[in-house]
């Protein structure tokens, strides 16, 4: 192996937080080889983005490198000046976060942000530079990168500038490239893309790369090697390929476990009990040990080091043979679950209709959900899903159609309640958990004042929610106990149906985990049914009996989750599930075309033509029949049966 | 657990200064009766328009009265018209800006540009217009006042409205069918206290100074009280030859409304973090 281009030589990170230095990493080493992908995995709050940072340089002021030392192509951070950074930022190394909105200066064209990079780093002059931009431009796969470079950032859809910023990092002919999570805040098919887009690099471009992620299959997906972090630790390192399928650390077993998987429906998610612990607060010995299934008494006394556990393997377990083996769910039954979607309607909306500001955002939508049944809404971020949401709960009036919602509790109780995204909204900061719920209690359970206060402590138990977190704000909830709060908030009283509104989007894969399989237990106990919106499609399968996907406000295809992720589907589905990251088995990946146009500009005839591979003549003037492959399974689409596409599987 | 209330004070010092400025006020205010060497409407007419001396610290006016005296009990006033204009203007300012904000579209548009109407007037002229009509007394004056703040606080208070009405916990209690007032009153309001209190403490300095300005108009307290705005109207015209008249009562006017404009800089500095 030649020179490293990024080494992390005994690396402890601290922050100073009221006066005191806690550690953030601790005692890490790592070394990327040139042209080598080195994929970094783990929780919030484990230290990534941290390293991320400290291999641009840019620790924040109250930070400070407390051990070891950074080496960029063989030079040492610390003994570099102003000057000696400037040169390695954008030059050496370039990062690309996760949002390129505020990583673009929105005063200025893209051609000219990444012209700069040209100037300043390459010695090109003004005309040799704004050329290169249009050359990059296209490179990075932006087609008519003449044009696009006097286009301003917010011309630019949100993939479009992600591959902008990812155009001016490699405009410095970088040796490294630090991604931070940056196909988080992308919708999966442009994430597909962006993805592939690396791919394509890495073959030719001899660069390497730091990509940070908190998604296994995404990193699955770019990288050759991987290091998974824990509470600061490496705790373990190997092949791609070999560490997710054979791991060698109980955590990474445990990280696995967690997480939905799309080949394999009826696994159960196994959350990780107890949450990390804080900095300043990490046990002597193995900081694991306190979570661990299999651990023994002497790994709470010794910290394991990093040891050899295989070819290019380490773990920094003291018994790493002991560690579970990965359940892929092989022969397992399906998602559904007993019960679902026989019962009658508890919602039924017939021939929507939403226009926002002139905009339409749901056409002509009809939805019906069955009493006990999941249905999973999937489609990209502005397909109208939230929306839809809001016209079923009643926080939006639809301009035509109807929704009737039948409860079997009476007029009292309000029988469709919702779970939203956000963790951080979705408590009223100023009030403490008890009255949240006792309000909650009172007005959908219809109990006095008195009664429901006593109905907390029970409502709090079902949500797996310590009653005595009762007399705390929502503010001194971590982001998982607030969304059991939530939870806990829609179920006060006896909800027919809840919305549940990508409730785990903002979760860690361990917290998600626990927060899906509480709301399966709650389905399975109260016969509830739920409308859960998603863009994962991995968590459809877990948890859906059916799915209705929606495309630029309208539903393209409807049915039970297995028909329609086995197909045969509408092409968009197909393009769905095919950006599905699933490690490197991926076989043909139809992928889409173009970029969503959005609902202002919705393409008349059917609204996918504009990027549909199968697209006919028929399909820019007409809107599509509805046809059905099976009974119960709808496809909007002008393509015969049978010439509807099937997911490879 | 002392400690923990003047940990505001340490971070701030700009709340710390306005909140000793604004003490001294009202202690001097409250304890004027004690304070004063005499009454404010007594006149010594061995000692008509003396400069400052041992005997009269502000100097007396051209009744001999003694302007220190005046001064101190002047405070009292205000201590009266101040607050209770504000709470006035707080209590009709949030309650618009709050409805504006949860209602939207056509009642947000009808009540801000009705307030955009009121607003295009300056604060004195529709004080003085009102007054006008409504004749003035200290109620009045403390009506007025509430009345001409009320818009400048439900601007602020539906600014600060509009972000919390969009969270998701507004909706939340919207799913549940919960009333407006509810909405507004339990889940909006304790959510916007930091923007109110830092605009509350803005207008109290506001109402210092307005409540003057309507004193020297004449159109507040009338003489001989020892009203502010009225001393330094009364004697403006000796500002050449006894300028203690006018200074020490304008430089009270000053003091207060510094110390309150400091308070709010400093709750804003905090609320910011």
């Amino acid at each position: 192996m030649s020179a490293p281009v990024l080494a992390f030589d005994g690396l402890s990170i601290a922050y100073r937080r009221r006066g005191r230095w806690h550690e953030a990493v601790s005692d890490v080493d790592l070394a990327i080889a040139p042209g080598e992908a080195y994929g970094l995995v783990g929780e919030s709050g484990c230290g990534k983005s941290t390293l991320a940072m400290a291999a641009m340089g840019y620790l924040p002021d109250n930070a400070r490198v407390s051990a070891g030392g950074i080496r960029i192509a063989g030079e040492d951070l610390a003994a570099l000046d102003a000057e000696g950074l400037r040169r390695l930022r954008g030059g050496t190394v370039a990062a690309v976060y996760q949002s390129p909105g505020t990583a673009l200066n929105p005063a200025l064209t893209v051609g000219e942000q990444i012209a700069e990079v040209y100037r300043l780093h390459r010695g090109f002059g003004h005309r040799a530079a704004w050329d290169a931009a249009a050359a990059m431009l296209e490179r990075v796969q932006i087609p008519d990168g003449h044009r696009v470079r006097n286009n301003y950032p917010y011309q630019l859809s949100g993939g479009m500038q992600q591959r902008v910023v990812i155009a001016m990092g490699l405009a410095g002919d970088p040796d490294l490239l630090v991604l931070d999570e940056p196909t988080t805040a992308l919708d999966t098919t442009v994430q597909a893309e962006i993805l592939a887009l690396f791919e394509g690099l890495r073959a030719e471009l001899d660069v390497a790369l730091l990509f940070i992620s908190h998604n296994l299959g995404v990193v699955q997906a770019v990288c050759d090697r991987v290091g998974v972090m824990y509470a600061g630790e490496l705790v373990e390192e190997g092949p791609a390929e070999t560490l997710f399928h054979d791991p060698r650390h109980p955590y990474t077993a445990g990280l696995i476990a967690c997480i939905p998987d799309f080949d394999a429906a009826g696994r159960p998610l196994r959350p990780i009990p107890g949450a990390p612990p804080e900095p300043g607060e990490r046990p002597a010995g193995c900081v694991f040990a306190p979570r661990c299934p299999v651990a023994r008494d002497d790994c709470r006394g010794t910290r394991p080091p990093l040891a050899a556990t295989g070819p290019g393997r380490a773990s920094r377990c003291l018994y790493p043979d002991d560690t579970p083996a990965v359940d892929r769910g092989a022969g397992a039954a399906t998602g559904t679950h007993a019960g679902g979607g026989t019962g009658d309607a508890v919602l039924r909306a017939e021939g929507l209709h939403l226009t926002l500001g002139g905009v339409p955002i749901l056409r002509d939508v009809d939805v019906t959900l069955r009493r006990g049944e999941t249905l999973a809404l999937v489609g990209e971020s502005g397909s109208g899903k939230t929306s839809l949401a809001r016209v079923l709960t009643g926080l939006a009036r639809p301009r035509a159609g109807t929704v009737s919602r039948s409860g079997r509790g009476g007029a009292a109780v309000q029988p469709l309640q919702m779970v939203f995204q956000s963790p951080d909204g979705t408590l009223n900061p100023s009030h403490r958990i008890g009255f949240i719920l006792a309000r909650a209690i009172r007005r959908l359970a219809g109990l006095g004042r008195r009664a429901a206060r006593e109905r907390v402590p029970g409502l709090m138990r079902a949500a797996a929610l310590d009653p005595a977190l009762a007399r705390r704000r929502g503010g001194q909830l971590s982001g998982g106990q607030r969304q059991r709060v939530a939870i806990a908030r829609a179920f006060a009283g006896t909800p027919d149906a809840v919305v549940l509104d990508e409730p785990t989007s903002a979760l860690d894969v361990s917290v998600q985990a626990a927060i899906l399989e509480l709301l399966r237990g709650l389905r399975d106990r109260q016969g509830v049914a739920y409308l859960f919106i998603t863009h994962d499609l991995a968590v459809v399968r877990h948890l859906a009996d059916r799915v209705a996907v929606m495309y630029l406000g309208v539903i393209v295809e409807e049915g039970p989750a297995d028909a329609v992720l086995g197909g045969p589907c509408h092409p968009y589905t197909e393009a769905l599930i095919a950006a599905v990251p699933r490690g490197r088995r991926r076989p043909s990946r139809p992928r889409l075309t173009g970029t969503n146009p959005g609902p202002a500009a919705r393409p008349a005839g059917c609204p996918f033509h504009t990027r549909c591979p199968h697209v006919m003549d028929i399909c820019r003037t007409e809107a599509p029949p509805r046809r059905e492959p099976h009974a119960g399974h709808g496809v909007h689409c002008h393509l015969e049966i049978p010439a509807l596409p099937r997911p490879a599987g | 657990m002392p400690w923990r209330v003047l940990e505001p004070l340490r971070r701030s010092p700009a709340l710390a200064v306005g909140l000793a400025m604004v003490a001294a006020w009202l202690v001097t205010a409250a304890a004027a009766p004690w304070l004063a060497p005499s009454g404010p409407t007594v006149s010594d007419y061995g000692a008509l328009s003396q400069a400052p001396s041992a005997a009269h610290w502000f100097g007396t006016d051209e009744y001999g009265r003694d302007v220190l005296s005046r001064v101190l009990f002047g405070g009292r006033y205000v201590l009266l018209i101040a607050p209770a204009a504000t709470l006035i203007g707080l209590v009709l300012g949030a309650a618009i800006g709050m409805s504006a904000a949860y209602f939207g579209r056509w009642v947000d548009e009808v009540i801000m540009r009705l307030l955009d109407a009121v607003m295009a007037f300056p604060i004195v002229i529709l004080a003085l217009l009102a007054l006008t009509m409504l004749g003035g007394s200290t109620g009045n004056v403390v009506l007025v006042i509430g009345l001409v703040f009320a818009p400048l606080i439900a601007r602020t208070a539906r600014a600060a409205a509009l972000v919390e009405v969009r969270r998701e916990y507004v909706q939340a209690a919207r799913i549940r069918r919960e009333g407006p007032l509810y909405v507004l009153a339990v889940e909006v309001l304790p959510n916007i206290r930091g923007p109110l209190v830092v605009e509350g403490t803005i207008r109290l300095g506001y109402a210092v100074f307005t409540s003057a300005t309507l004193g020297f108009l004449g159109l507040g307290v009338q003489p001989p009280a020892p009203d502010w705005g009225l001393m330094v109207a009364e004697n403006r015209a000796l500002l050449t030859s006894a300028p203690w008249t006018v200074l020490f009562p304008a430089g009270a006017i000053a003091f207060v409304v510094v110390g309150f404009s400091l308070m709010a800089d400093g709750l804003r500095d905090l609320e910011g973090r």
